[in-house]
Order: structure tokens, then C-alpha cells, then sequence
């Protein structure tokens, strides 16, 4: 059990979190033909906008009620309605999905409301769907933004239903999963003869494909359809602790029994999924999954030289710093400073002593003296001082190629993740050795670059 | 009236404005504050502009006083260098919870600056307001007054709520916080006759450090940019320049037009983007500083310095000559200057398919026109899907833009060159033409467009069989 500390600071610095109406419009955004629009000033959108369009290469639809001064005062309806029209009338979306803001919060807006009113007067609007999501800036951050999104979604969408499809599975992605991640997860439950119904999805959305036409809405993800199937499923699949209150209103409004994998990052954790799969489909398990299981556990008995009592520093959203605690406490480091932006539940169970609820400033203190830095981009200035190597991990990652691609769960996400980690614990070990003088063997007994070569066919 | 509103009208009535003069009476007291469309805008914030002005002060640090969003979103977003200090690149914001909407910011926005003092100790500190504190009543003023006094060190609220309007807006609050609060509150070490400020230039990817030798070289010394790797003592201390230059399409007019009124500093409107343009600069910072002051034989040196800088960028732009003329650009341009970047490409024989001119002036306009002789080429809005189109159906053959519609042409499969404040090449002055030009040929020459552009195998036997099919 990991103690959370909650910090007393007034100033963050060097900010880890983001904002949770972004986080909802991020959710929005992997759905099929929909535009998220962010009800707030223009600049709550276009920050939101450039950080994903750095983060993913990509470009993304992102809408604004454009709230001034005075309308804030007056209240937000006809700044919805006004955009709602003008959205529709331009780019005609399956879905809006609606972010509120930190003013209109505050301010007091009763978007669900406006949305009935909006609704009964134009009718114009049917055939869009438009879902509200209330995410306040100053409540929570980035995943819990998310997770209400989806709840949202499923709320409006999901009809209540008694009916079952056997071989139909409900997978709630949490955010902390790339593109890629999705991608893997799909390809998984289909090898077992199961339609798997993902949302949200960004892997259909933001995958860094180049479209036919060029539209104003999102291309591919989870289509509003397939949501208001997913209460004929047979089971959901919740991935990310941030889940799960999504999907026990799955539960509660359908039947559809849930199980929440709090990660699918580590052998434990994909043994278990691959069995749940396994029993679903009364299929055996596919030879590849077998295959690849196998070359997970060979990676571990490869890497576990390179992890072996490394000390490592990881600051990210809960249920990335969950996952990835435990992938390095599996392979034997330990994770002596684990720093989330926001409190959560599954904090105390992070691999760590400690968790704190914190900022880069925070990281950077308490990351002094340990052997890797893990956070997004916006780490590289504490790599940077403290001289430490750096693995990026998390949204934004704005300096590296092919972020929405990388692979984490499943055994084989697992087994390059040991491969790409352990490269650069393997880098330093290499650096290490250049400065090896005998003094330094006499005076300090834990020098690590005796091991480097001797073991290597180890795993054979 | 609230202080804000008042600030912000006068800003709209700006009378060193252009177009603001050509307006009668009437139309000029309606301002010229365009509501923005719900459901249709784009573009940052006052907010943002506020901070894209003053965040280039490398010195001190900046504060944003409200909920996360605000810079929890986007900080360490934008690539502007210090050439020392790297106080400006630490994100500092007071992440607002529940409680302080509740009860007010005041006192954790107190705390925050304390906690900069105690920790950072910078020179001073910049407090940016946002939305929700404004809405709820927080009094940035009053709370950097008293940390002022208490800490002994200048605390500057910069008043610029995002839904204050633009980020232009936001832009001339940032320079209207440098006016109240910072200009000529500290004295230079010393003066010279040929002390300039630059007002408008942000050193994006080092670009002042291009345009910076060419004046040490004439013995002009940049007292102060606004803000370009600018220390707090600079700004302090700018009252005492002699002249100025203008830059960034009148971002900072304000500054400009205050500082003459109350130093008696004059300024023109200028450019660094463009050969013309930085020789145009040259000989007329020369001689207006001959004007005030300045040795006579200034504008002969600068002339000696132009005639030598222009023939080397020439000799190192006739290489692209050959290989530029004809091909056609399509320029989508934000902050930067649609003209400035025209005549630039016009040099180097490139044809201009459409340049568009949102964030520009009516004296922007009328120069396109006299540069590309007719206004057919110019648009005010172009939505990406007709954007796409247009680049689908190969009417350019590379397009300029900022990084907001650089997947626009990825996608539509066409070569595209980054001018906006995200870029990573520096883009002024005699050598920033020539790696604009050069950024231009390597995104157009790269092997890569005929490969992505041809069909599957299999999409051609399928083309193939349907004309056949239609022939047949």
C-alpha cells in the first residue's frame, strides 16, 4: 500500500496535470463522425487543440462556444445554441460531445437544460446526437475528465435492454492507452472469435491515417450505433481504474456484468485477460497468444539484469503510474518517487512507498539520486538538470515520433516495452563502465558493469 | 465600466491604428471588436496573446493565476530562446481547486508569489489573470500591490482574461501592463545617441539574434526588445532609447504609439521577414536615429552594410533559383506578415496561388495588391475542408502555414513549410530568407511526395479493370 501525500504548495510548478474538460474532448474525439466542443473561452479550446495536435500529429476537430466577458455574465444558452446550429449546419456530426468549463461551472450554466430547450426548438438538430459532459477546470484533471465523458456517453446512449449477444464484449478504454494499445486489445478479442464493441476509440480515430476526404468532424472510432448495442454485450471490459464508475452505470442500467483490469501491462495482469478471453469464447487459446507469452517471459529472464534494484522516478496520470509502477516492480527496480496530478483511488495501490500529489517541481526534488526519469514531454527539463536518463511516457509527447503507434499492453506491448526500457538502462550501464578505474571496484561494491556481458545467453 | 472594459475600449479606438484613422467618427467610436462566432472560432485567447507577448522576458517569472487549464494545457509550447536566464521556461500557475472559487484566490495567489520569492527569487514576477478568477472577483491588482511592498520586488498583474476577446487583444493588454507598470521605472547604465527598441520582436527560434549583429555592426544598440530575450532591466529601462522599430503587424501598436507620446520616441512600422524588408529597416532606423542625434555618417555605413549583406543573400538564394522558379505557394499565414513573406518568395520567382489575410491590417492589403497586382489571390477565411481540396487537386505545390493546418496538406499529400511561432527555423533577417527558401526546396524536393502519391498495385488493376469495363 502506497501513502498518498497531498502537497500544501499554492504554486504549482512546472504543471504534470491538465485540465479535465480536455480530457472529455479527448474522449469525445474517439468517436466516429464527432465534434467535441468545449463551452468556454476560445482559449480553453485552443490550448486543448495544440496540445493534441503536437501530442498526435494530427489534425483535430475541436469546437468553442467562444464565452466572452459578458456572456459569461448573462449565462451560456445562446452560446450554445448559436454553436450547436453553426456545427451542424457545417460539418453535420453523428455526436457533439459538450465540455464545460471552469467559468461556466462557476457561472452556473445548467447546460442540460439549455439542451432541452436547444433541442425543442430546433428541430433541425435531429440526427446528431449531443452529449454532455460537466467537467469544471478546477475539479479533478485530465482522466477524471475522461472517465465523465464516457459515463456521459453511455448515460444518453446506452438503452436500456434485455436482450444478449453472446460473443459481443464491451471494452471501456481508459486514457492512459495509445491508439496502438486499442488497436492491440481489438486484435486480441477478435482472436477469439469476439466482437468487441471499443469505447471510446481512438485507435479508429486518431491512428494517423490519411482519409479520402478532408471533414470537419472525426474519421473513424466508435460509431454512435455500436454505443447503443454495447447493453446487449455479454460482458464489459474496463481497462484503467478510471473506468470503472463507467462501467458499473453500464452494469446498472443493462445487466452487462463488468470486470475492471486495473492494467494489461505485465504477465500477471495479460494471464489473466487472455484467460477471461479464453472462458468467454470457450476457445482455446490462439497459438500466437502462446507464442508470444513465451517470448514475454524470455524478454523478462533478457532484462532482468538491466532492472534489477534500478531506482526509478515516474510522474503521470493514476492509472499510467499504476501500470508502469508495477511493470518495473515486476522486473525487479523500485520506483522511489512516484508523483500523479491528481488524487485517485487506485494511488494506493501504486508499486511505490509513497505517492504525491504533485507537479515536474515536485518530481524534479525528489527524483535527484534515481537512475530514470519517466513522465511526458515536458520532463526533459529536469532530465536535463539533474543529468538523469529520460524515458517519455504519457500525453504530451510532443518530441518524439510515433507516440499514438507505441505498444504497452498485452504480452507483447509487455515484451517490448522490457526491450525499450531496458535499452536505456543497458545505455547507461554502458556510459557507466567507461569511468570503472580500480579505485572505484575498491571503494564501492555495487558497480553494475560486471554483469553486462557474462549473462547474455541467459535467456536461452 | 469596469477598469478592464475601459482598457479594453480604448484599445479598440487605438489612434496610431491604420485602419482606425480611416474610419469616420462614428464607425471609430463602434471599436473594433468583432464578436466571435460560437461553433466557428479558432485562435487563442487574450489570455494567450497576453502571454505570448510577455512570456519572451526571460528574466522573471510568470505566474498564471486560475484553474489548471490555463497552463497546465500549454506550457513550454512555444520555442522563443534566452540567450542566459531560464526563469520564463518554468510553468508557475496557482491550479485553482473547489475551494478557491468557493472562498476566492486571493490569499493562494498571495502564497504563490511568496513561494516564487522564497524559491526562484526572480527580478520580478508577471501575474497573468484568467477567466475564472476575473469572473469570481479576484483582485489581481490589489494582491500584487501588497506582494510588491511586502517582497520589496516588482509583482506586475497583467490583466487579460481570456474572454476579454482575442489573442491580439490580449497582445496590446500584455504591452498596456509593460506601460502601467515597467516602462521607465529604472534607468539604463548608461546611454548612448543610437539606442533603439524593437517592439513586437518575440526572438522565436533565436530569430533576433539574426537581425542583432547587423546592428551592433552599425553601433546601434538594441536597448530593449518587447520582448524577445528581453530582461526585466531592459524593458525597465527603454524610456531612453532614441527610436524605435515596429514589428509583428502592429501587435504592440500600443506600445509603440505610448512610448512616443510620453518619451518622445519615434518608431516606425517594420519588418525582419524578407531582403527589401530588413535593408528598409536598416536605412530607415539609420536615419531617423541621425534625426535624434546620431553620427551623420550612419546611413552611409548602413548602406556599405546593406549593399554587402543583399549580394551575399542573393549570391546564396541564385542556387534556388533554378530549382524554385514557377512553383507555386500557397500561404497561410497567422502573426507573421502575408506581404513581408510575398515579396520574399517573389524574389526566388515563386508564384503566390493565395495568401490569406486574416490577422492583417488594411495597409497589409493594399501592399499585396501593389505586390501581386490584383487581390484575386486573397482570402479572408479558408476552411480546411476547401484548403484540403485545393491542395488535393494540386493547385499549389507547396503551402506556408502555422501548425494548426499542417496536417490540412500532410494529409492532402502536398509539401509544407512551417512559418509561424511554432517553427524551428529562424526565418529573419538577410540569412532567415535564405533557410526560409532553403526549408522551402528540401520540403519540395524530398523524394518522398511521388512515393506516397502512387496507388497500391492493386488499386491500379482495379482503376484499370473499370476502364476497361467503361471502354469495353
Amino acid at each position: 500500500m502506497a501513502e498518498v501525500i497531498v502537497g500544501k504548495k499554492a504554486c504549482a510548478v512546472n504543471p504534470l496535470k491538465m485540465s479535465a474538460p480536455i480530457g472529455a474532448a479527448l474522449a469525445f474525439l474517439g468517436m466516429d463522425r464527432a465534434l467535441p466542443l468545449l463551452h468556454g473561452s476560445q482559449g480553453c479550446t485552443a490550448f486543448g487543440l495544440v496540445l493534441f495536435v503536437r501530442h498526435f500529429r494530427e489534425t483535430i476537430p475541436l469546437q468553442t462556444t467562444a464565452m466572452s466577458e459578458v456572456t459569461t455574465i448573462l449565462g451560456g444558452l445562446e452560446n450554445v445554441e448559436q454553436a450547436l446550429l453553426n456545427i451542424k449546419k457545417r460539418a453535420n456530426p453523428a455526436l457533439i460531445g459538450i465540455c464545460s468549463t471552469g467559468i461556466t461551472e462557476a457561472k452556473g450554466d445548467d447546460v442540460a437544460g439549455f439542451l432541452k430547450l436547444i433541442r425543442d426548438k430546433h428541430p433541425e438538430l435531429e440526427g446528431t446526437e449531443v452529449v454532455f459532459a460537466p467537467t469544471p477546470d478546477f475539479v479533478g484533471g485530465f482522466s477524471d475528465g475522461w472517465g465523465k465523458a464516457v459515463t456521459a456517453m453511455i448515460d444518453a446512449l446506452v438503452p436500456e435492454t434485455t436482450v444478449r449477444t453472446p460473443w459481443q464484449v464491451n471494452i471501456l478504454a481508459g486514457c492512459h492507452l495509445t491508439p496502438g494499445d486499442i488497436e492491440e486489445i481489438r486484435e486480441t478479442v477478435e482472436a477469439f472469435g469476439l466482437t468487441p464493441i471499443i469505447l471510446p476509440d481512438l485507435s479508429g480515430s486518431l491512428d494517423g491515417h490519411i482519409p479520402e476526404n478532408f471533414l470537419p468532424h472525426t474519421l473513424g472510432g466508435t460509431r454512435v450505433e455500436d454505443v447503443r448495442e454495447m447493453g446487449a454485450s455479454a460482458l464489459t471490459i474496463a481497462i484503467g481504474e478510471q473506468m470503472r464508475p463507467a462501467a458499473e452505470l453500464l452494469e446498472k442500467k443493462t445487466g452487462v456484468p463488468c470486470r475492471v483490469f486495473d492494467r494489461l501491462t505485465g504477465l500477471a495482469a495479460c494471464d489473466a485477460f487472455i484467460a477471461l478471453l479464453a472462458d468467454l469464447s470457450e476457445c482455446e487459446v490462439p497459438a500466437k497468444y502462446r507464442r508470444q507469452r513465451s517470448q514475454l517471459q524470455d524478454a523478462m529472464l533478457d532484462g532482468h539484469f538491466y532492472f534489477g534494484e534500478q531506482k526509478v522516478a515516474i510522474a503521470a496520470e493514476p492509472d499510467l503510474l499504476f501500470s508502469l509502477s508495477h511493470f518495473f516492480a515486476d522486473m525487479g527496480a523500485t520506483v522511489a518517487c512516484a508523483i500523479a496530478p491528481q488524487d485517485a483511488p487506485v494511488l494506493a495501490r501504486v508499486a511505490a512507498d509513497t505517492v504525491r500529489i504533485g507537479d515536474l517541481g515536485d518530481f524534479e526534488q525528489h527524483a535527484a539520486g534515481s537512475d530514470l526519469l519517466v513522465t511526458h514531454s515536458h520532463g526533459r527539463q529536469a532530465t536535463a538538470r539533474l543529468g538523469i536518463p529520460f524515458w517519455r511516457a504519457g500525453l504530451p509527447t510532443f518530441d518524439r515520433l510515433g507516440v499514438a503507434h507505441k505498444v504497452t499492453v498485452g504480452y507483447r506491448g509487455t515484451r517490448d516495452l522490457i526491450f525499450e526500457v531496458g535499452n536505456v538502462f543497458m545505455e547507461q550501464l554502458h556510459a557507466h563502465e567507461q569511468h570503472i578505474t580500480p579505485a572505484s571496484l575498491g571503494s564501492h561494491s555495487t558497480v553494475a558493469a560486471p554483469a553486462m556481458d557474462a549473462p547474455a545467453g541467459a535467456g536461452h | 465600466m469596469s477598469a478592464l472594459k475601459q482598457r479594453i475600449d480604448s484599445l479598440l479606438v487605438e489612434p496610431g491604428c491604420a485602419t482606425n484613422q480611416a474610419k469616420s467618427d462614428k464607425a471609430r467610436k463602434e471599436g473594433c471588436k468583432k464578436p466571435l462566432t460560437p461553433g466557428a472560432a479558432a485562435g487563442g485567447c487574450a489570455f494567450d496573446g497576453a502571454k505570448i507577448a510577455l512570456q519572451p522576458v526571460v528574466d522573471v517569472a510568470h505566474l498564471v493565476h486560475g484553474p489548471i487549464a490555463c497552463e497546465g494545457n500549454s506550457w513550454d509550447s512555444r520555442h522563443v530562446y534566452s540567450s542566459g536566464p531560464q526563469t520564463y521556461r518554468t510553468g508557475f500557475t496557482t491550479d485553482m481547486a473547489e475551494f478557491d472559487v468557493i472562498y476566492g484566490g486571493e490569499k493562494r495567489l498571495y502564497r504563490a508569489i511568496k513561494e516564487i520569492v522564497d524559491k526562484v527569487d526572480p527580478p520580478a514576477i508577471f501575474v497573468y489573470q484568467t477567466c475564472l478568477p476575473a469572473m469570481i472577483g479576484d483582485d489581481i491588482e490589489g494582491v500584487c500591490k501588497a506582494a510588491s511592498e511586502r517582497f520589496g520586488k516588482p509583482v506586475i498583474p497583467v490583466n487579460a482574461p481570456g474572454f476579454a476577446g482575442s489573442k491580439n487583444l490580449g497582445n496590446k493588454l500584455g504591452g498596456e501592463a509593460l506601460l502601467d507598470h515597467v516602462v521607465g521605472t529604472m534607468e539604463p547604465d548608461y546611454t548612448t545617441d543610437c539606442d533603439i527598441n524593437l517592439i513586437g520582436e518575440y526572438n522565436v527560434v533565436g530569430e533576433f539574434w539574426q537581425v542583432k549583429p547587423l546592428f551592433d555592426e552599425l553601433g546601434i544598440r538594441v536597448l530593449a526588445t518587447f520582448c524577445g530575450d528581453a530582461r526585466y532591466k531592459d524593458i525597465a529601462s527603454s524610456h531612453r532609447a532614441k527610436a524605435a522599430i515596429m514589428l509583428c503587424s502592429q501587435a504592440l501598436i500600443n506600445i509603440a504609439r505610448k512610448m512616443n507620446e510620453r518619451y518622445d520616441i519615434p518608431f516606425f512600422e517594420g519588418s525582419f521577414y524578407g531582403i527589401a524588408d530588413v535593408s528598409d529597416c536598416l536605412r530607415k532606423i539609420s536615419k531617423l536615429l541621425v534625426e535624434r542625434g546620431a553620427p551623420a555618417d550612419l546611413p552611409a555605413r548602413a548602406e556599405a552594410l546593406i549593399a554587402r549583406e543583399e549580394a551575399r543573400a542573393w549570391a546564396r538564394l541564385e542556387h534556388y533559383k533554378s530549382r524554385l522558379a514557377g512553383k507555386r505557394v500557397l500561404l497561410f499565414t497567422g502573426g507573421v506578415k502575408s506581404w513581408s513573406v510575398v515579396s520574399a518568395l517573389q524574389e526566388v520567382g515563386m508564384e503566390i496561388v493565395g495568401t490569406s489575410m486574416r490577422k492583417s491590417t488594411q495597409s497589409d492589403r493594399a501592399k499585396v495588391v501593389e505586390i501581386m497586382g490584383t487581390d484575386a489571390h486573397m482570402f479572408d477565411e479558408l476552411p480546411p475542408r476547401e484548403m484540403y481540396k485545393m491542395l488535393k487537386e494540386s493547385k499549389a505545390d507547396v503551402m506556408l502555414s502555422g501548425g494548426r493546418s499542417q496536417f490540412v496538406a500532410l494529409k492532402a499529400k502536398t509539401p509544407w513549410v512551417e512559418i509561424n511561432q511554432e517553427r524551428h527555423h529562424a526565418l529573419a533577417g538577410y540569412d532567415g530568407i535564405v533557410n526560409l527558401v532553403a526549408e522551402i526546396d528540401k520540403a519540395l524536393y524530398n523524394p518522398i511526395w511521388s512515393q506516397v502519391k502512387q496507388p497500391a498495385p492493386w488499386e491500379i488493376e482495379a482503376l484499370e479493370a473499370k476502364g476497361a469495363a467503361h471502354h469495353g
